[in-house]
């Protein structure tokens, strides 16, 4: 290691550069680190899941409510918004504002009628009498279903808020940031996606 | 209009409505002396709007202490109450305020001292030691903050309006299920703890970030403070164990609100569940609050032994592990569940297990002491005391993992003991002896050293004499919680030494505020002009006192572990800068108070089921949110010419 010095560490021109840097990598780092909370909230709700599975208190299992074909339409429609939202921020990489504003848009479209199927797949469950307080096994579902659902529509929330920027502020190094950011989210609500569909979807449905 | 919030909830008998005349009156002289000295606008543009860590800390400090005179009254009570009610004689208390009183003094003790102690001292420090101007996320950090003080003022608010808990600061279910506490108690209990949590969870994120991504250039990991290392296995626990605390808590509310059977005795729900999810939280928790402490102690003891701490990577790698097996434990905290002998046995011995890195901290820091030139400032006193008391309550501790033993002490005042003496002897005096370690460098004045030891013997004397008792009478069969007891049992002597016990504590408090009283009045003698007032070691003393607001004017590169104390040895002084550069600092806002005190009246709101008011406090969070975080300029330039001016010239006003 170098010794103390007197003379001055670096410019004030990569004094900037640096800021600039670092500020890019702690973001990306602090997002990292929050989505590692989120996965360990996803898991307590799956382990909740787990232990409740089988507490139908006289009600329906997962055998009789899930119906595999229309999940698989929700999984599919979610995934391919994620690799249409890989699109996008290829597309912000070349700094191409149109083509981003269309392809979120696109991953908002997909997103919304994602949550609109799950709304109607909650929506029969409860008029069939089989809502959250049926069983534990039923709140359980619900929940951690639910949960997903809820990222998902802040989720597109947030795609709305960054169409507005994209289109007031151009394709500027803070909004190209909050982009990636909305990526790995987005991303890792598909994994999550993903455990649901094989954990409980598939699982029950046994 | 105002859901279930009636003019009942306002109807209180005399003994809880002296508690709210105090607090009404406390607040109202607050309010009194602001417009008196007209401070208000002070009070905006220097606190509340702040995004500086050191303010922050103070700030966390000052709730934290207020919420000591608070949880140590509701102490007070409980002591008195078990010194009287013997036989005959039914105490002050009837049972349903004696369950609230255990509940609360639990709940803010835990969660708005020992954690506000806590993210106070790291907000005023880490930064520092890290060489750091700020932390990586100035304004998540007053976010955190705010939070915290709306979880503290919805608790409170719980004694004027309503009513508390009466379930135990953990509010087991069934317990604590609609069926059985249909009042809005639990519910009070269940959002200021989920919102200070959130908060909490945010600051784990920032800390965590901040200590990766902005430590000094040449400060690589093996060369971080100990108290640095500390922080950060902490933070690595509220990572991964807060989220799981706001799931549980979640939970419980959706049982309680929308009917669902998670932890339900009925319906298909696992009242059990909830058990082992709480303390997956609450076990790592423990750490999160000793980790720190144990931190502090490690400067401590290196500055007033005038040496090199002793063992330095053993210290690193003992935090590490304590870090992993914290989560290996939780099930020591019930044994009786009847899980069966194999999984008893395997968390009896990982508790075992847990108590051979904290053992070697403890011999560390005595073979720091060996040799070394000791001087007895009064943090060296808090760590004395600390290494009598913490090995007691570590002795007690392992004595309870054995799962047979256990089934004789489960829920006896032996436990009380313990954990009183970890959470006491370890947490409290840690953080005691940081205030007092670090204080001349945030004030620029020392805190009088007299007092200061009076303070700590009170303290010590005062924790012997209340709690040893408990021991004896924890083995004698008292078990926690009990408002009544028959005199035949011959246990009134020994609780009424207790509360002699609690007394002298409360005589040590009342010491730590003259101290800061007399600290203050004495200012002009006090001064600390030096900015190394302890002779130190690590970075945080290598700048003036007070603390500039940037905190360091020159970033000088650091090579060794004790990069300060290095510097000295070689003639080099760090509190002259010679060069001066632009400095990038965070813009003040008010956004993240704002978000709190919505997120405040969301909580009050849910409490009370006034649907509109949660529904209106939440859209406004979430517009708030999207202001702040479409805001591209929340950064300013402080130009070198200013830096200059603050290092060389005077203080501006």
């Amino acid at each position: 290691m170098s010794e103390l010095t007197d003379k001055p560490v670096i410019t004030q021109k990569e004094h900037y550069k640096q800021t600039a840097e670092t500020d890019h990598s702690k973001t990306i780092l602090g997002f990292w680190i929050y989505l590692m909370t989120d996965c360990v909230l996803f898991a307590s709700l799956f382990a909740t899941y787990a232990v409740l599975r089988n507490n139908t208190n006289g009600g329906p299992d997962g055998s009789e409510l899930f119906n595999l074909p229309f999940v698989l339409v929700e999984t599919i429609i979610l995934l391919t918004s994620s690799f249409v939202c890989g699109l996008v921020l290829l597309a912000a990489q070349r700094r191409n504002r149109a083509y981003v504003i269309a392809g979120l848009t696109a991953v908002f479209l997909l997103g919304l009628s994602f949550v609109a199927l799950e709304v109607t797949e909650f929506r029969h469950l409860v008029e069939e009498g089989n809502s959250w307080r049926r069983s534990g096994f039923l709140s359980a579902f619900f929940t951690l279903v639910g949960t997903h659902g809820l990222h998902i529509t802040v989720g597109l929330l947030w795609m709305i808020v960054m169409v507005a920027q994209i289109a007031r502020k151009g394709l500027i190094d803070p909004v190209l940031r909050r982009l990636s950011l909305f990526a790995m989210f987005w991303h890792f609500l598909d994994v999550v996606w993903i455990f649901i569909f094989s954990l409980v979807y598939l699982v029950g449905a046994l | 209009m105002f859901g279930k919030l009636t003019l009942e909830a306002f109807k209180h008998d005399i003994v809880v409505m002296g508690g709210v005349v105090t607090m009404v009156l406390g607040l109202l002289s607050i309010v009194f002396l602001l417009t008196y000295l007209k401070r208000w606008r002070w009070l905006w543009k220097e606190w509340i709007t702040t995004v500086d860590p050191k303010k922050i800390g103070v700030m966390y400090i000052i709730v934290a202490l207020v919420m000591l005179l608070r949880g140590g009254a509701d102490a007070l009570m409980m002591r008195t109450q078990q010194a009287l009610s013997s036989g005959a004689s039914h105490g002050f208390l009837n049972s349903d305020h004696f369950q609230q009183v255990f509940t609360a003094h639990g709940s803010m003790m835990i969660f708005f001292v020992a954690m506000g102690l806590m993210f106070g001292i790291i907000n005023i420090v880490v930064p520092l030691q890290i060489g750091a101007r700020d932390v990586a996320f100035p304004f998540m950090n007053a976010t955190s903050f705010w939070l915290f003080l709306a979880g503290a003022i919805l608790m409170n608010t719980s004694l004027v309006i309503g009513e508390f808990a009466a379930t135990g600061w953990l509010a087991y279910p069934p317990l604590s299920e609609l069926a059985y506490s249909p009042g809005v108690g639990v519910d009070y209990w269940i959002w200021s703890l989920q919102i200070a949590g959130i908060g909490s969870l945010l600051s784990g994120v920032n800390f965590f970030t901040t200590i990766l991504k902005l430590r000094r250039a040449g400060m690589r990991l093996m060369k971080m403070p100990l108290f640095t290392w500390s922080v950060l296995n902490a933070m690595t626990l509220v990572i991964f164990a807060f989220p799981i605390l706001t799931v549980t808590l979640a939970l419980l509310a959706l049982d309680r609100t929308i009917g669902t059977h998670f932890f339900t005795a009925d319906g298909g729900g696992n009242p059990m569940m909830y058990v082992n999810l709480i303390w997956a939280w609450g076990h790592p928790e423990v750490y999160i609050l000793i980790l720190p402490a144990f931190g502090i102690f490690s400067e401590v003891v290196a500055t007033f032994s005038r040496k090199r701490l002793f063992g330095y990577t053993s210290m690193v790698f003992a935090l590490a592990a304590i870090t992993l097996l914290s989560f290996s434990v939780w099930l020591h905290h019930f044994f009786t569940m009847g899980a069966g002998a194999d999984v008893n046995a395997f968390f009896g011995i990982t508790t075992m297990i847990i108590s051979i890195p904290t053992g070697v901290k403890v011999f560390n820091w005595l073979f720091t002491m060996y040799k070394g030139r000791i001087v007895l400032a009064t943090p060296m006193l808090w760590f004395l005391g600390f290494v009598a008391t913490f090995t007691i309550g570590g002795v007690a501790g392992v004595l309870m993992s054995v799962p047979p033993a256990d089934f004789q002490l489960h829920n006896s005042l032996f436990l009380v003991a313990h954990f009183h003496t970890m959470i006491i002897g370890g947490v409290v005096f840690g953080y005691f002896a940081g205030i007092t370690y670090w204080f001349p460098k945030i004030f620029g004045v020392l805190l009088s050293e007299r007092i200061g030891k009076y303070a700590f013997w009170c303290w010590l004397v005062g924790f012997c004499t209340a709690f040893i008792p408990l021991y004896a009478l924890g083995l004698m069969g008292a078990t926690r919680r009990l408002d009544h007891y028959d005199a035949s049992l011959g246990w009134q002597g020994l609780f009424i030494v207790a509360g002699i016990g609690v007394v002298i504590i409360m005589l040590g408090i009342g010491l730590q505020i003259l101290q800061f009283v007399v600290s203050f009045f004495e200012r002009k003698w006090n001064r600390d002009t030096t900015g190394d007032p302890w002779n130190a070691r690590t970075l945080e003393w290598a700048t003036r006192s007070p603390i500039p607001f940037y905190n360091f004017a020159e970033l000088t590169p650091v090579s060794e572990r004790d990069a300060f104390w290095e510097a000295k040895q070689k003639g080099i002084d760090l509190h002259k800068p010679k060069t001066f550069t632009d400095i990038q600092m965070p813009k003040n806002t008010p956004i993240g108070f704002i978000i709190a005190m919505l997120t405040l009246l969301i909580g009050f709101a849910v409490v009370w089921h006034i649907w509109w008011l949660a529904i209106v406090a939440f859209l406004g969070v979430v517009t708030a949110v999207i202001i702040r975080l479409s805001d591209d300029e929340t950064e300013y330039i402080l130009p070198a010419a200013d830096v200059k001016k603050f290092e060389t010239g005077e203080q501006p006003a």
